[in-house]
């Protein structure tokens, strides 16, 4: 398979960091913010016995955590298709 | 059957299954040795990761911790986990790409320089062998509490396990039984969780036990904790900050991009056949190290809650010493649960304060060990905690050695000193090196040094302030340059060391604190434990400062560079000789 050129290249570059940019916002913001900057804020909010913000810190975060690779790993796969890198 | 022989056959059983495994899947050649062929199933590495990944302080403390620290211990659940998408997303696509067998391997590439391998190496080794101390520890201290033999005969069984299937099998060998070992561990972690958590709010998914309602009652479980361990004067459980939120966003960063740069953990995505594999097996192994993590904060909270009404049978009547249980008993035998009758009443107070409270010793480890007595689970699920911890502690000791053993066999020997050796003498060499490295893991057991407790937290630091920043400079900029990498590597382990020497002491030594462990001393509040995102900061501030003011890295280099960028198949344009192909 050629290599691609170097035009491609920085764009599928590109691609990849709008990507990767745009999960770690996601990662950051259920972790640091929802877990721990705006806890209190959040607990507020009571689903079922778990407050909000609580929830967030021991149980949802970690949720997020393993959709945002599977995700990013999907999207990833898609883009090397799209870009004829894929390794097949 | 007692519990002692019924522990004897379940931990037996287990240790012959990881030998058999060996085996049968000893390896054959360097790449066997290394990274087990390339040739690992995605979901099936990510099995193994998650038991290289999880240790004894996953197992057997992390709950623990949690269950004392209330909402402040979520640094541990977020930090431990969260680290896995910065690995998955900005470390180990490029280095399977990279597709050679170690990371200081890839740093002396990337960095055009022996110099920088070694600095590698250097903290290579640093931050595994403070890591494999407190594995071996708990390995000697599983078998003295459950197989009621000497601490040291403990650990002679745990060095000629890991021996036999290290040594023999490498990599290959050692996946193989990490898949096993997971098994014996994530079952031996849920089955008393599902059943605490039945006992206490009749909802079998701990998870979801967590928040709900107690049996026979409308009171929230976590309500009714709040409620209980503030009467006796602690800080609310689900709203107890640990110091600052600053400085529980410094320790969840820490703990976080520690896990991205461990090598052990690193060289696991070297395993898998295509680096779209490597992708989705950092996902796989998430989600296996999820099962555990999100059962972990139930396990803390009920744990805490039974531990409180075994206290106090009933509101305001502490437990009297002689109707105290079985397994308080046997805990008090091991000095990890102790009380003193302070005012003679013939009962133990437990209270946040220090004048009245007589439950003088609740070592945090017990809370995991002791749950299945506690709440009075059948004996053959206590033989299987002690069987879960070994495995635990085992397949992340040996991760780590093998981690050290190619460090000094392929990055030492093969890639500085001796580059002539044949295929079969590097893998006598590392298998040599192997030995080596448990045998000072063993004398490091028996003879802890005085840091031994503060050392996991610490290898974290080391790992997030050298190896992780330069990987991920090394992959996203073409302009960071050898003399960067190295001064930025220097400088961020540098100044984590010096910060936690001088508040803990020179090599843990008590006295040589020449700052003291004083709160006020502390940086912006932050505690040592958590300063490895200070050490980063300043080792990418160092390195792109250097490589500004020196000359750019040669073409070559930004060739790899735009090599591992993108997962196509084309070799990369430096010494092809050397690259191990992917493609089979």
């Amino acid at each position: 398979m050629p290599r691609l050129t170097q035009e491609r290249a920085k764009a599928y570059w590109r691609r990849n960091i709008a990507l990767v940019t745009k999960l770690l916002v996601v990662w950051f913001v259920v972790s640091y913010g929802c877990g721990i900057l705006l806890v209190e804020e959040l607990n507020a909010v009571q689903i079922g016995g778990y407050k909000l913000g609580f929830w967030f810190a021991q149980q949802g975060s970690i949720y997020v955590f393993v959709a945002l690779i599977f995700y990013y790993a999907k999207r990833m796969a898609a883009l090397d298709h799209e870009f004829g890198v894929d390794e097949e | 059957m007692d519990l002692q022989t019924l522990t004897y056959l379940v931990v037996g059983g287990s240790f012959a299954l990881y030998i058999g495994i060996a085996f049968w899947t000893r390896a054959a050649n360097t790449k066997d040795f290394y990274v087990a062929g390339g040739g690992i199933h995605p979901v099936l590495n990510g099995m193994a990761t998650a038991a290289d990944w999880m240790s004894a302080a996953s197992f057997i403390s992390m709950a623990g911790m949690i269950a004392f620290m209330g909402y402040g211990g979520s640094v541990f659940l977020m930090g431990w986990t969260g680290g896995f998408v910065l690995l998955a997303l900005l470390v180990a696509p490029y280095l399977r790409k990279y597709g050679k067998y170690t990371v200081p391997e890839f740093i002396g590439d990337r960095y055009y320089s022996n110099a920088a391998r070694a600095v590698a190496v250097v903290c290579l080794i640093l931050c595994s062998v403070t890591y494999v101390i407190g594995q071996m520890k708990g390995v000697g201290v599983a078998f003295s509490r459950f197989l009621e033999v000497e601490y040291d005969t403990g650990l002679y069984i745990g060095m000629v396990i890991v021996f036999f299937y290290a040594v023999l099998g490498g990599m290959k060998s050692i996946t193989y039984t990490q898949i096993a070992q997971y098994c014996v561990l994530i079952f031996a972690y849920t089955i008393p969780a599902i059943f605490i958590s039945l006992q206490l709010t009749g909802n079998p998914v701990p998870q979801l036990g967590l928040g709900s309602a107690l049996v026979n009652s409308d009171t929230w479980m976590l309500d009714r904790l709040d409620q209980v361990v503030t009467d006796l004067g602690f800080r609310e459980y689900t709203t107890d900050v640990r110091l600052s939120s600053l400085n529980m966003v410094a320790f969840t960063l820490s703990l976080m991009i520690g896990t991205a740069g461990l090598p052990h953990v690193i060289v696991r995505f070297f395993t898998v056949p295509k680096v779209s594999d490597a992708r989705y097996s950092a996902g796989w192994a998430l989600v296996f190290i999820a099962i555990l993590y999100t059962t972990a904060p139930a396990v803390a909270g009920m744990a805490r809650l039974n531990l409180i009404e075994t206290m106090a049978p009933e509101p305001g009547e502490n437990l009297a010493i002689a109707e105290r249980p079985q397994w308080f008993r046997n805990w008090e035998k091991t000095g990890l649960l102790g009380f003193e009758d302070k005012n003679g009443d013939g009962r133990i107070a437990y209270s946040a304060s220090d004048a009245d409270n007589e439950l003088t010793t609740v070592d945090q480890d017990i809370m995991v060990l002791a749950n299945p007595e506690i709440a009075r689970l059948p004996n053959w699920v206590i033989a299987l905690v002690a069987a879960g911890g070994l495995a635990a502690a085992l397949s992340t000791a040996a991760g780590l050695l093998l981690a050290i053993a190619s460090a000094i066999s392929h990055d030492m020997l093969k890639g500085m000193i001796y580059p002539r050796i044949s295929e079969k003498q590097e893998l006598l060499a590392s298998r040599i090196a192997m030995a080596a490295a448990i045998a000072g893991a063993g004398y490091l057991g028996l003879n802890p040094p005085g840091f031994a407790a503060g050392t996991v937290a610490l290898a974290f630091g080391l790992a997030a302030s050298s190896i992780f920043p330069a990987l991920m400079m090394g992959i996203f900029s073409q302009r960071v340059t050898r003399e960067g990498a190295i001064a930025g590597m220097v400088s961020g382990i540098g100044v984590t060391l010096f910060y936690v020497f001088q508040h803990m002491g020179i090599m843990f030594i008590p006295g040589t604190a020449f700052l003291g462990d004083t709160p006020a001393n502390w940086f912006f509040g932050i505690e040592p434990n958590a300063f490895g995102v200070v050490g980063a900061l300043v080792n990418f501030v160092v390195a792109f400062a250097v490589s500004r003011v020196t000359v750019a890295p040669p073409l070559a280099v930004r060739q790899l560079v735009d090599n591992i960028r993108a997962p196509d198949h084309a070799p990369p344009a430096h010494d092809v000789d050397l690259v191990i192909h992917d493609k089979s």
